[in-house]
């Protein structure tokens, strides 16, 4: 299967088979005007399976929600068909309306113009609470 | 926003700025005089969204008894919150009014967002059963004046340690002085959450469980007891089996130590009897006369007035 390089853009790499789907929705790629390619269970060494998403465009990308979905993901910015920066994404310190509070006694179940915000608290077990009332995403 | 500060969690306060909070309270009780007038031209709102006797009734005496004024409502039936008005606009049109705002309110996290609409201090005067740490405060308060220490100390918590948010708040808050231990005495039913058991054992400090008050009482220094209430429970015959249990009165004090310090956040229903009011280990409407004390050291510290 071909899919054509990237010229001047962003290359979505090491993302877990089956999400990029998920992902390509979550970062908005369907609003973008310009070519973007999502490529399933492309063969890895390193995980068996992988997805790549390939974007004809040098955007600015969420990496808080990328790194929060999988810190996993590598970025890889091409420029001139070259790659000119490698991006490792880590777990974001905090989150914002990327996951919505759960708790129904949290104030932000009542009052729809609060930000849902998420901080980490333990970074081994990949552990986010609410912000505003301690709530454990799921 | 600004560099203004909240009092929303306990651990909002470094255990130096809770030693200085007992120190100022302390204080304005030895010399009321220096303290009657200090508040003058200042105003605090208490904005209670939820009703309380004794929190915003001890706010409103604190600030009153520093020579400052109150303003507020005390049920949001009496607010806009009944027109469908959100905490966010509320705050920002008290914030224009006040010069520190002590809230109550039935959603959890309602203060953080008070606190990031304005830049006057806010107060957490309980939102919904996650944080009370004024309460806290009074507990600190008055465990440091009954045992003249905040460290080695057996601390029994009994009834509703599931729900009940003073308990936790106060765990979290004794986790920080050396020397610690808890018993935790409880119905399975209603059995500290696993966040604070986790909390308990990174701390290292010294825990365990039991379902009769008789079984740690011989032990205890400071018993905190707190409601069990009967909507708790998942059926009617394990709440008439349990709830003799946790119900104090003098005979089950027969072996506690003589020092103990009895403590309740209040209000009390049936779970102490009227009977150990009278006993000197019963603390709690001393803790309630703490509260007001910490309440204005509290208001003066967040003022930034000394």
């Amino acid at each position: 299967m071909n899919i054509d390089g990237v010229n001047n853009g962003i290359v979505l790499d090491h993302i877990k088979a089956g999400e990029s789907m998920r992902i390509y929705h979550l970062l908005g790629l369907d609003k973008l005007s310009c070519s973007v390619a999502v490529i399933q269970n492309v063969n890895s060494t390193k995980y068996g399976k992988k997805d790549i998403i390939k974007i004809d465009e040098d955007i600015n990308l969420d990496f808080d929600m990328l790194g929060y979905i999988d810190p996993n993901i590598t970025v890889n910015h091409v420029l001139d068909s070259k790659l000119v920066k490698k991006v490792h994404l880590e777990l974001p310190k905090e989150i914002k309306n990327v996951i919505i509070c759960k708790n129904p006694r949290c104030i932000t179940s009542v009052e729809q113009e609060i930000v849902h915000k998420f901080k980490l608290v333990d970074k081994t077990k990949k552990v986010y609470r609410c912000v505003y009332c301690d709530h454990e995403a799921k | 926003m600004s560099n203004v500060r909240n009092l929303i969690n306990i651990t909002d306060l470094s255990l130096a700025e809770i030693d200085h909070l007992i120190e100022i309270a302390d204080d304005i009780v030895a010399h009321p005089e220096m303290y009657n007038e200090i508040c003058a031209h200042k105003k605090l709102a208490t904005l209670f969204f939820e009703p309380s006797t004794r929190t915003r009734l001890s706010f409103e005496a604190a600030m009153l008894e520093l020579g400052g004024s109150v303003l507020g409502f005390s049920s949001a039936n009496s607010s806009s919150a009944a027109k469908g008005e959100s905490v966010s606009d509320t705050i920002r049109t008290v914030g224009c009014y006040a010069d520190i705002i002590a809230m109550r309110h039935p959603k959890e996290g309602a203060p953080i967002v008070a606190a990031e609409r304005t830049t006057v201090p806010i107060i957490n005067g309980g939102d919904g059963g996650h944080f009370h740490p004024t309460q806290t405060l009074t507990d600190l308060l008055t465990i440091k004046r009954k045992k003249g220490r905040l460290n080695n100390l057996v601390i029994g918590l009994c009834g509703d340690l599931q729900f009940g948010r003073t308990v936790h708040s106060l765990i979290e808050a004794m986790l920080r002085y050396e020397n610690i231990e808890f018993i935790l005495i409880s119905p399975d039913e209603l059995k500290v959450p696993d966040y604070i058991k986790e909390e308990m054992n990174k701390a290292g400090v010294k825990w365990r469980e039991v379902t009769r008050l008789e079984d740690a009482m011989s032990e205890l220094d400071i018993l905190y007891m707190t409601r069990v209430q009967r909507e708790r429970f998942f059926n009617e015959a394990d709440y008439i089996r349990l709830k003799d249990s946790y119900i104090l009165n003098l005979d089950k004090l027969k072996t506690a130590k003589e020092d103990l310090a009895i403590l309740h956040p209040l209000p009390r229903v049936n779970e102490i009897s009227v009977e150990v009011d009278d006993d000197p280990r019963a603390c709690y409407f001393f803790q309630a006369l703490c509260g007001k004390h910490i309440r204005m050291a509290l208001i003066l510290f967040l003022l930034g007035i000394k």
